[in-house]
């Protein structure tokens, strides 16, 4: 009955953001021209000389750079309606787990960013290499790792006037494990230790972000 | 229902609230007036389990969900409309009636007509009006209103005095007014800051 009730929570705040995101348009528009606009400068940065080999492991590493980054331009915006009109304390002072509105909130990410993806991996492999399964099941696995890091280090640069600034301090550092298992998992001959290693950062990362948005959203 | 013994609250350097003493029975109202930055929002925080004392014990005795909450943003989506505000937050509140206590708070404060329109939409009256229609959805035990008279034309007004008539002694109340002579007769207990 709990649990029908937390998943309950989470489905009614996961239909808010998607709804508010269809009305307002503020996100996901935005992490689409960037993520295209970074793959289009990332095709004249790589030299034309290099060898095939190098080419394919510098590109991609230039597409995780790309999703890192296109995922903190809409982590930063994760909280805006919370942040500008204060809803996050009528969302606190409800009775519902708190860490409901911490898992609605990183599925909303989640699915903000996999629609940035279907764009940029097909942009990708136009621009760059083609890409075959291992990239697409780093890329998801990577997605819920970032999404949960991301969701909860944007709560708490939400409360703070330097939030675009605060939010990559903060998470840049906590994400390079991602980079490593995602680029590794594109390129390397045998990936099923890469994926393992970004199946292992997701667990320990939902469950800390999990635990740890209670104390984040109150004082 | 509330006590606070030596209650405290510091930002930085400054003190906003010090050695407040409350004691609030269930079903009084309290009015608490004073002067702009004198305390009362930060009061009304402390009380909604929004802001945590620096010094001293606080006592609430409602639980979240429990509380009814208005402060100086109407706390509502401005990209939602106003029924879909009220669907989330009773469903988040655990309205029991999600169809007919929405309907019923809209017809009572004359936002029925404009259920469907998005929030932004609203002018500062209409929204606030809807804030209380939010605070008050979940029938709160504890219903702490901050300024709640703020942007309210003359009938919204009335619709609120009404309210506040129709709850007092019926639920625990604080209400911070700068118009302090509008619900003064309502009021049981007074605090000036």
């Amino acid at each position: 009955m709990a649990l029908r009730r937390y998943a309950l929570d989470v489905a009614v705040l996961v239909r808010k953001d998607a709804l508010l995101e269809l009305r307002a348009r503020e996100t996901v528009p935005a992490m689409l021209l960037f993520v295209l606009g970074a793959l289009v400068v990332f095709q004249f940065a790589i030299p034309g000389d290099l060898t095939d080999e190098m080419q394919r492991l510098v590109s991609f590493g230039l597409l995780w750079v790309g999703i890192i980054f296109t995922a903190i331009l809409g982590l930063t915006r994760a909280f805006a309606a919370e942040r500008e009109q204060r809803l996050i304390d009528a969302l606190v002072l409800a009775p519902c787990d708190r860490s409901a509105i911490w898992l609605a909130k990183t599925l909303a990410v989640m699915a903000f960013l996999l629609l940035a993806e279907l764009i940029a991996l097909p942009a990708f492999a136009l621009f760059f290499q083609a890409i075959d399964g291992r990239t697409v099941v780093a890329v998801l696995l990577a997605n819920i790792g970032i999404a949960a890091v991301g969701t909860v280090l944007s709560a708490v640069s939400a409360a703070s006037r330097t939030r675009e600034l605060l939010l990559p301090l903060l998470l840049i550092p906590l994400v390079i494990p991602v980079v490593v298992g995602g680029v590794g998992a594109s390129v390397a001959d045998e990936p099923i230790r890469f994926f393992g290693f970004l199946v292992l950062y997701d667990a320990v990362f939902a469950i800390i972000s999990w635990s740890a948005f209670e104390y984040v959203v109150t004082e | 229902m509330i006590e606070a013994v030596q209650l405290g609250r510091t930002f930085g350097e400054r003190d906003v609230l010090r050695g407040l003493d409350l004691d609030i029975p269930r079903g009084a109202f309290l009015l608490v007036t004073g002067g702009n930055g004198s305390g009362k929002s930060t009061l009304l925080s402390l009380l909604a389990g929004l802001l945590a004392p620096t010094t001293g014990r606080l006592t609430v005795g409602a639980k979240r969900g429990e509380i009814g909450y208005v402060g100086h943003e109407p706390l509502v989506y401005e990209e939602l409309t106003a029924l879909e505000n009220l669907e989330l937050f009773g469903s988040l509140y655990r309205v029991a009636d999600r169809r007919e206590r929405p309907r019923m708070l809209l017809e009572r404060y004359d936002l029925w007509e404009a259920r469907n329109e998005r929030v932004a939409a609203y002018s500062r009256g209409m929204k606030q009006r809807l804030a209380l229609c939010r605070a008050l959805l979940h029938e709160p035990e504890l219903v702490l209103l901050d300024e709640p008279y703020a942007g309210l034309d003359a009938v919204g007004a009335e619709l609120l005095d009404d309210e506040l008539t129709r709850l007092c002694g019926a639920r625990t109340l604080v209400v911070s007014s700068h118009l302090p002579e509008r619900i003064e007769h309502l009021a049981t207990l007074r605090l000036a800051l």
